[in-house]
């Protein structure tokens, strides 16, 4: 079989990344699935315990599947500004609605509807 | 520029074009993780994630997703060598990968909307479907590509257009590979806690 000349102009991605990422992602997928099916903690401690192991494993696939770092620059400027705007769309709708949930929460349908009369003007 | 370098050059551009999409991607699946999140508890006096999730099966749809992330990347080393065999085993064995996690996830949808259980019911219920089927087509459209790559390698002599085009395809496999282990965290973990 001809080979084809591919030349690397960053250094040249190894099996060991993919197996080192591969086994990573398993284990961490793993061990979110043991903790949160057997409640090794509250509820409350569990929910933090997930989400830190879901961005260890998003570094994990960064690093090791998607390489970032290596090559243009701008891809890491662009993925900062899109973890940015994920960040605030997230973060910020939860806040939002939770604020809403909050200063609703202690009020019929009918004194809403009354409350909203009066304030809102409508 | 000699015409090696104008091509190294080019496909740079084109890997940040790429990249650029898939971060405008994340934008969008941010947007719909916003709002399962908001709707989480709006079941309408249906039931919510702990009586509908399967954890077991979501568990292994997980493994089988992440397994063919790790595939996709041997083919890609594999084409990044040169070595046409290898490139097409692993893409073979990613394809069928892909082709199970797709139909299994369809498998879930169909048991859950049998049930009585569709995005009609619920505001959360619209917000998982809508969430986890538009993953879903993502990797449908990713299948498809990655049929088109076979079927160009098996009729074609390996070129250095078809490593580049691969090394996309690969970012967006893995892409997709991250925002699964989002949807298996925050929708099925947290959001089956009961």
């Amino acid at each position: 079989m001809k080979k084809i000349q591919i030349d690397h102009h960053h250094s040249p991605v190894k099996y060991i990344s993919y197996i080192v990422g591969f086994v990573l992602s398993i284990a961490t997928t793993l061990l979110a699935y043991f903790f949160v099916v057997n409640e090794l903690f509250s509820k409350n401690v569990l929910i933090y315990v997930v989400m830190g192991i879901a961005v260890v494993q998003l570094v994990v696939q960064l690093v090791f599947f998607l390489h970032l770092g290596r090559g243009n620059r701008w891809k890491v400027i662009t993925f900062a500004f899109a973890v940015l705007v994920v960040l605030i769309v997230v973060v910020g709708s939860l806040w939002i609605m939770q604020n809403l949930d909050y200063n609703m929460m202690q009020m019929s349908p009918d004194q809403m509807t009354e409350y909203m009369n009066a304030n809102e003007g409508i | 520029m000699t015409r090696a370098e104008e091509e190294v050059a080019m496909y740079e551009k084109k890997t940040l074009g790429f990249w650029i999409y898939l971060m405008t991607d994340c934008v969008l699946f941010a947007a719909l993780f916003a709002t399962f999140a908001v709707l989480r508890n709006a079941t309408a006096g249906g039931p919510g994630g702990p009586e509908l999730f399967d954890l077991p099966f979501v568990l292994v749809e997980t493994l089988i997703l992440l397994t063919s992330s790790f595939t996709i990347g041997m083919a890609l080393l594999g084409s990044v060598r040169g070595l046409k065999k290898q490139t097409l085993v692993w893409l073979f064995v990613t394809f069928a990968l892909g082709i199970v996690f797709l139909s299994m996830e369809l498998y879930e949808f169909m048991v859950l909307i049998g049930e009585g259980h569709g995005p009609q019911q619920s505001a959360f219920l619209s917000a998982y479907f809508t969430l986890v089927a538009t993953h879903g087509i993502h990797i449908a459209v990713g299948l498809l590509w990655m049929a088109v790559v076979i079927v160009r390698l098996l009729r074609h002599d390996f070129k250095k257009t078809d490593v580049n085009r691969l090394a996309l395809l690969g970012l967006f496999w893995h892409f997709l590979d991250i925002i699964w282990i989002f949807i298996f965290s925050f929708v099925y973990l947290i959001g089956g806690m009961a």
